[in-house]
């Protein structure tokens, strides 16, 4: 609908985006207690969830600081978990491209996978939206997600200790990921990446400083991009 | 652990993924990339997670490092759920309910 209203756009954002509310709550609430646990203080890990506004990389982090790894091992491996980022940015840009840089320039600050996902759903199944809508709806569909993110982080760090062994917190996280993962197994690619990103991070978990996982990912990464391009001459032939 | 290194981590962190998210919104705007660039791109996630998961699936810190199997019957449900019906909310519950069943059902903690 191209002639609706900013305004209707960022709520229809903000809808699609709704039920993400039930994998964020859980995901800050274990980061509020995982990085109590490790000894980081409540204003440490409200910024640490506020500046960095990344779990996946920002639980990364934390394990590899408990050991005690070097600055720079922790930054290279958390970053190299937000470099998916990279991807989303390059495809959102295609459709935000035009907006003013200040708007780009917050709207990047904001990219999550979720919002991400419904933002370009939408955008390729109505092309016809002007650059104020799809920012709008973009904004709609980051609006309920980051403030949850941080309420969430703090109740974890309130409740800490409070969460009782049973509830196998510790598995939130693995449970989280996997079924981020599962939905991502479009094409045989995306599947061989994933089995050789496993088998890799697996046969090299020796290796200091979670180095095996970087290794891991750049193999996979390769992997991927040449099973495609096999499957892409298989089906020209 | 001390302030510094805490207080580093986050800081560097928090520009590092900024930098990244910005990079092609911010930088290049609509232009288009070298199609190579984005074949890699492509598999970003799935080259990351899985290495980052697989370790915590099959040795797990909570059991001190030994397989376990009500946590590895779940990371199965969940991924199974994952990709049969592609609902996250589904995939993570039907895991969470296996994992407690096998956690009471095999008296383990």
């Amino acid at each position: 609908m191209p002639d609706a209203t900013p305004k209707s756009h960022y709520w229809m954002g903000f809808r699609a985006a709704l039920p993400f509310l039930l994998v964020v709550f859980p995901f800050g609430l274990l980061f509020g207690v995982v990085a109590t646990e490790a000894g980081l203080t409540t204003f440490q890990t409200l910024a640490f969830s506020s500046v960095a506004f990344a779990g996946a990389s920002q639980f990364a982090a934390l394990q590899l600081m408990v050991d005690n790894a070097p600055v720079l091992i922790v930054i290279a491996t958390a970053l190299a978990v937000n470099l998916r980022m990279a991807m989303y940015s390059a495809s959102l840009s295609l459709w935000l491209g035009k907006a003013p840089l200040w708007q780009r320039a917050l709207a990047a600050f904001v990219i999550v996978d979720q919002s991400y996902a419904v933002s370009i759903n939408t955008f390729e199944d109505t092309p016809n939206l002007t650059i104020g809508q799809r920012m709008a709806f973009y904004a709609g569909s980051v609006s309920p997600i980051c403030p949850m993110w941080l309420v969430a982080t703090a109740l974890g760090v309130w409740v800490g200790d409070g969460i009782p062994a049973w509830m196998a917190l510790d598995f939130a996280v693995p449970i989280c990921f996997l079924a981020i993962i599962a939905p991502m197994m479009r094409t045989l690619a995306h599947m061989l990446a994933a089995v050789t990103s496993i088998l890799c991070a697996l046969l090299l978990a020796g290796l200091p400083y979670n180095l095996g996982l970087l290794v891991a990912a750049v193999v996979a990464m390769s992997v991927g991009a040449q099973v495609e391009l096999w499957a892409e001459r298989r089906g020209a032939a | 652990m001390t302030d510094l290194y805490i207080w580093a981590v986050i800081a560097i962190l928090g520009v590092g993924t900024y930098l990244i998210r910005f990079s092609f919104l911010g930088l290049i705007g609509g232009k288009d990339l070298p199609p190579w660039a984005l074949r890699h791109l492509r598999y970003t996630a799935v080259a990351v997670l899985p290495g980052l998961v697989a370790p915590l699936v099959l040795w797990p810190d909570a059991t001190g490092g030994e397989v376990d199997p009500a946590r590895l019957c779940a990371a199965v449900v969940t991924f199974g759920v994952g990709m049969m019906t592609r609902n996250v909310i589904a995939a993570i519950l039907c895991g969470g309910i296996t994992l407690f069943a096998l956690i009471r059902g095999l008296g383990a903690y």
